[in-house]
């Protein structure tokens, strides 16, 4: 890397129409975001970052996210990291970054101790049961939202590994880490293989 | 790592190397999390991890929640917050590095190929997870129906998820599933 380049790495755009946040405005915004993000954070993460504070365009926020998913960890989570980092260095991922998780983490660990104290009430259990079932069906309703893609192309090899990832963790019940390392390089090696082909 | 050790140690240990290997997400961790707190280390019962699980739905915040909960049942206020870091803090730090190297070699294919093949991993991941979650919440017919019916509708419609959420409490309220 040649000495004069910047030590970020991670150059702002300098085509925004709002000046980059400080570190009070990262916490805040993400603080925000993230209370009014029930059953998920993202959709209000770009609402607040695209077109409310203008502070990326939507395809800057497509990319960065995209490494945030690729990433293992959550992904909002992790994006946090990187979005504060790119305004204002480390200590601008760590302000997004506690934004994000310090709040809710006070509200949950409240019900946690109401749970704990309460959670054999039989009305409060029912309605517990009730919305575990709401929270399923919202869970299978978005792995078939983003099989849709899949499907559209007919990319039956990427469905085949999917198929196969379901069986072995949800019907065989092996170990995550094992799995992955056999179907993380045997996926990045189909792909490579039919890229080469295509080309 | 140690069964009679300190349980906080074990807490930061168990979720930083779950966190790891989390790809896609804090919803396709759900399957490990169920093995190691319920199967493995007896933290949570079945049901008290269905609860947990619906607890960190119905909160507003990211949905990795549920190691705040789990970190809670096990050792408090400081399990909670240990938990927490543990599950989050390595894998945002791995992201800023990532996210600082590839700004500096924008031009290798790499990215795109890895992004491309971890797509249907990760969507097999939730697959697994939902399923995992159906046999621990979905025991009865009713509840079944409960979890097609809302299904159907997130996946149809665009309702807001929350009014799903307060149905289904709703339902379960009005003692509708068993």
């Amino acid at each position: 890397m040649p000495p004069d380049s910047p030590p970020a790495a991670v150059a702002v755009p300098n085509h925004l129409t709002s000046p980059p946040p400080g570190l009070v405005a990262l916490f805040l915004a993400f603080a925000r975001m993230s209370l009014s993000g029930f059953g998920g954070v993202l959709a209000f993460a770009r609402r607040g970052i695209v077109d409310q504070h203008k502070w990326m365009t939507a395809e800057e926020f497509n990319e960065t996210f995209a490494l945030c998913h690729f990433l293992p960890g959550p992904n909002i989570v992790n994006f946090t990291m990187v979005f504060g980092s790119r305004f204002r260095g480390l200590a601008g991922g760590i302000a997004a970054f506690a934004g994000l998780l310090g709040p809710p983490v006070v509200i949950v660990t409240i019900l946690a101790a109401l749970y704990a104290r309460f959670g054999e009430i039989e009305a409060l259990r029912r309605i517990l049961a009730g919305v575990s079932c709401a929270a399923v069906g919202l869970l299978i309703a978005v792995v078939l939202r983003m099989m849709l893609p899949l499907i559209r192309k007919r990319d039956f090899t990427a469905l085949v590994v999917l198929l196969a990832v379901f069986i072995a963790i949800g019907q065989l019940q092996l170990p995550l880490a094992a799995v992955l390392l056999v179907a993380t390089p045997l996926s990045i090696a189909i792909v490579f293989v039919r890229r080469r082909g295509a080309a | 790592m140690n069964p009679g050790g300190n349980p906080i140690l074990t807490l930061i240990g168990t979720f930083a190397l779950m966190s790891l290997f989390a790809v896609g997400g804090a919803n396709s961790a759900i399957p490990e999390m169920h093995r190691v707190a319920v199967d493995v280390r007896h933290w949570l019962t079945d049901k008290q991890f269905a609860d947990a699980f619906a607890i960190a739905q119905m909160s507003p915040g990211p949905n990795v929640l549920i190691v705040t909960l789990i970190g809670y049942a096990v050792a408090g206020v400081a399990g909670a917050l240990a938990a927490t870091l543990a599950m989050c803090l390595p894998t945002a730090l791995l992201a800023y590095c990532v996210s600082r190297l590839l700004n500096r070699s924008s031009h290798s294919p790499w990215p795109a190929i890895i992004q491309t093949a971890l797509v249907p991993l990760s969507i097999g991941l939730m697959a697994a997870s939902a399923m995992v979650l159906v046999r621990t919440s979905a025991s009865s017919w009713s509840a079944a129906l409960v979890t097609a019916a809302a299904a159907a509708l997130a996946f149809t419609t665009r309702l807001n998820p929350l009014w799903l959420l307060l149905a289904g409490g709703l339902l379960g309220f009005a003692g509708v599933i068993d």
